[in-house]
């Protein structure tokens, strides 16, 4: 028996400028992870990222991250996944200073 | 220093005219990801975190301050103000967006720079002593070589698809700066018992996931022979190297698998074949290189001005003591300017300074900085009674930290704060032990330690040849660091021993601490070095102090 599947979100990066983006549940390409559409079901994930990968004039390297429901929205569950969704230790770069209260 | 000639400026010209057709063609939908990819890497250009990165090289880091300032001007224009120094003598940009890295490259074009082969599987960007043609030391300048290896590789059209990158570094001293014995090749001006100069060749050193110290495949060949035996040693490679599988690609292992003697006979099989081809004007271009690359006029003056303040001024004679390294003109210091200021990022510099180092070389240092593999910037000739001003004017943008060599010297890679390859963070980790030990007061009592971080196997911070070397790794979805100890990056290349289970990224700081406050009760005077320490008593008490018994708990 194959093991139960972990929620997931669509991501990828924008082809312009790098950005990480997700997919929404209308199909957009969204900035902040909380407001990705999360995915509970395998064949329902492989259909959105068929769906995303077909996007190539607009993003790069979609791939299903795993994530998990949060109050806001989905939360990412790998720390790789978190730093993405924030942006560089360092330097206050990336998503962190451009949008108001971050949540990830 | 070398100046691009028409042919070269029209050749950078022509090929980026052609790169911003491709980066149109891909915003336009013309091309897909993976038909892009391979040209965007071509020249530079990586897809990474949080955004896109352009790896621009600095060949053998030599840099004057029109270049240097055209970096500032670029980072501020395009980018977020600041560029990142690399152990490769590159400069990344973290942050262009595609559209714009056309005209990044123009630029760059302008003052003879560009990002060709500092990507794929390709002669990467020639590296050098940051020292050479200053240092007391060497027994020539090493940067014509450099620049002939350089000229030669670019665009060579056999070796624009190898089975893996490869990289080559030039040395002309007894003492090793360049790390050459952890390179695809290395080039080493020697002399041999009659006196004659000649070149020593190494192949086959690499970091990585299969660390292996480079083997003499020459120890002695003639001038007149250096590029067509480095050609013969990449055709042989490029023909016997795996391609099946990536991890077996570089020459180390090429090497491994067929022995020093059978790879050295096909070298040689080869060289006798292609050497009638050069006909000698590889050798009329090193004599104009030499031209290129003559001494600067050093200046004669009084140096009282710098006796006094090295005096009076405890600051001043503390990076004096620390940051200054001896120059062959005994009036004149090699001074390094240290991108390490306690907290900060490893080998980050901001546009403004970067621009004022480009004045205070353009004043003080016959217009020559140079970029060393460990991420800080030289003035390779600076005359000693100019020290004073030069360290006043460093103080007021925050470059004038005295801690070259010392623990808080760290180099660190990117790792999971922008590249996509790492598996676990290093910035943080080399602020936080440089921040510790500085509030400690304790990193001059230390002394001399090279602290090394890695955030992945593929060890861009070379974290093998590092006296204490940490390597950020993921165990089951968390930040770990393993500590090995004993590496060495100089003329006596070790690679360091791993000493046991990895430390969580909120105990790695501490496990870092314990093993110096070890050494210093550990060693035999304040004289005795770090490594010194290690090599007479070996790992065990340090790792006595790593993993004190009913503190196990710590690591994992």
């Amino acid at each position: 028996m194959s093991s139960p599947f972990s929620p997931k979100v669509v991501t990828a990066n924008d082809l312009n400028c790098g950005d990480v983006v997700y997919l929404s549940a209308g199909g957009h390409w969204v900035r902040r992870h909380k407001d990705a559409e999360l995915l509970f079901d395998a064949e329902h994930a492989t259909k959105r990222l068929s769906f995303a990968q077909a996007q190539h004039a607009q993003v790069v390297g979609a791939y299903l991250a795993d994530a998990v429901k949060d109050t806001n929205g989905p939360s990412p569950v790998h720390f790789r996944e978190v730093f993405r969704a924030r942006g560089p230790s360092n330097h206050f770069h990336g998503k962190q200073s451009e949008q108001k209260n971050v949540s990830v | 220093m070398y100046q691009y000639n028409n042919f070269d400026t029209g050749f950078v010209r022509a090929r980026n005219a052609q790169f911003r057709d491709q980066v149109a063609r891909r915003i336009d939908g013309s091309l897909t990801e993976d038909e892009f990819k391979p040209l965007r890497l071509m020249n530079g250009l990586y897809l990474q975190l949080h955004a896109y990165m352009l790896r621009v090289a600095i060949p053998y880091g030599t840099l004057n301050s029109a270049k240097m300032r055209q970096l500032a001007m670029i980072s501020d224009r395009w980018d977020k103000g600041y560029g990142h120094f690399t152990t490769r003598q590159n400069i990344q940009f973290n942050w262009p967006r595609l559209v714009d890295v056309p005209d990044m490259l123009d630029a760059l074009a302008e003052v003879g720079m560009h990002a060709i082969q500092t990507s794929g599987n390709t002669i990467r960007n020639v590296s050098s002593d940051h020292f050479a043609g200053a240092a007391a030391d060497e027994f020539e300048d090493p940067r014509p070589i450099a620049e002939l290896l350089r000229q030669w590789s670019t665009d060579h059209p056999e070796f624009q698809f190898l089975g893996r990158k490869f990289k080559i570094a030039v040395g002309a001293s007894t003492n090793d700066r360049a790390v050459l014995k952890a390179h695809d090749l290395a080039v080493r001006v020697v002399q041999n018992d009659a006196g004659d100069a000649g070149y020593e060749i190494i192949i086959g050193g690499g970091l990585g996931r299969a660390p292996m110290i480079g083997q003499v495949i020459a120890d002695f060949l003639p001038r007149a022979d250096l590029l067509a035996y480095v050609e013969a040693v990449l055709s042989v490679y490029n023909l016997l190297g795996r391609r099946d599988n990536k991890y077996k690609a570089r020459i180390k292992i090429t090497l491994h698998e067929n022995g020093m003697d059978r790879f050295r006979a096909l070298v040689e099989e080869r060289f006798a074949l292609i050497k009638p081809e050069f006909g000698g004007r590889d050798q009329e271009l090193l004599a104009r290189f030499r031209e290129d690359f003559a001494a600067p006029e050093f200046i004669q003056a009084p140096l009282g001005g710098f006796e006094t303040a090295y005096g009076s001024d405890p600051v001043f004679a503390s990076w004096v003591d620390t940051n200054l390294a001896p120059h062959k003109n005994p009036s004149y210091a090699i001074a390094t300017i240290s991108l390490k200021a306690h907290g900060q990022t490893p080998g980050d510099a901001s546009s403004d300074q970067m621009r004022l180092m480009a004045d205070v070389a353009r004043e003080f240092s016959h217009d020559e900085l140079r970029i060393s593999h460990e991420q800080n910037v030289i003035l390779p000739h600076v005359h000693k009674s100019h020290l004073p001003a030069v360290h006043a004017r460093l103080k007021q943008v925050g470059l004038a930290t005295a801690n070259i060599g010392l623990i808080s010297d760290i180099i660190a890679c990117p790792g999971m704060d922008y590249c996509a390859l790492a598996t676990a963070r290093s910035i943080p980790v080399a602020q936080q032990i440089a921040t510790r030990f500085d509030t400690l007061k304790l990193e001059h009592d230390i002394g001399h330690l090279k602290v090394k971080i890695s955030g992945c196997i593929n060890a861009c911070g070379h974290h093998h040849v590092g006296h204490i070397g940490i390597l950020g790794l993921d165990r089951a979805g968390v930040e770990n660091y393993q500590i090995t100890l004993g590496g060495d990056g100089t003329e006596t290349t070790t690679i360091g021993t791993r000493t046991g289970p990895g430390f969580s990224y909120d105990a790695i700081l501490p496990a870092i601490e314990r093993l110096v406050l070890g050494y210093l009760d550990l060693r035999q005077d304040a004289h005795e070095t770090f490594i010194e320490t290690y090599r007479r008593l070996g790992a065990a008490p340090f790792k006595a102090a790593l993993y004190p018994v009913g503190r196990e708990r710590n690591a994992a």
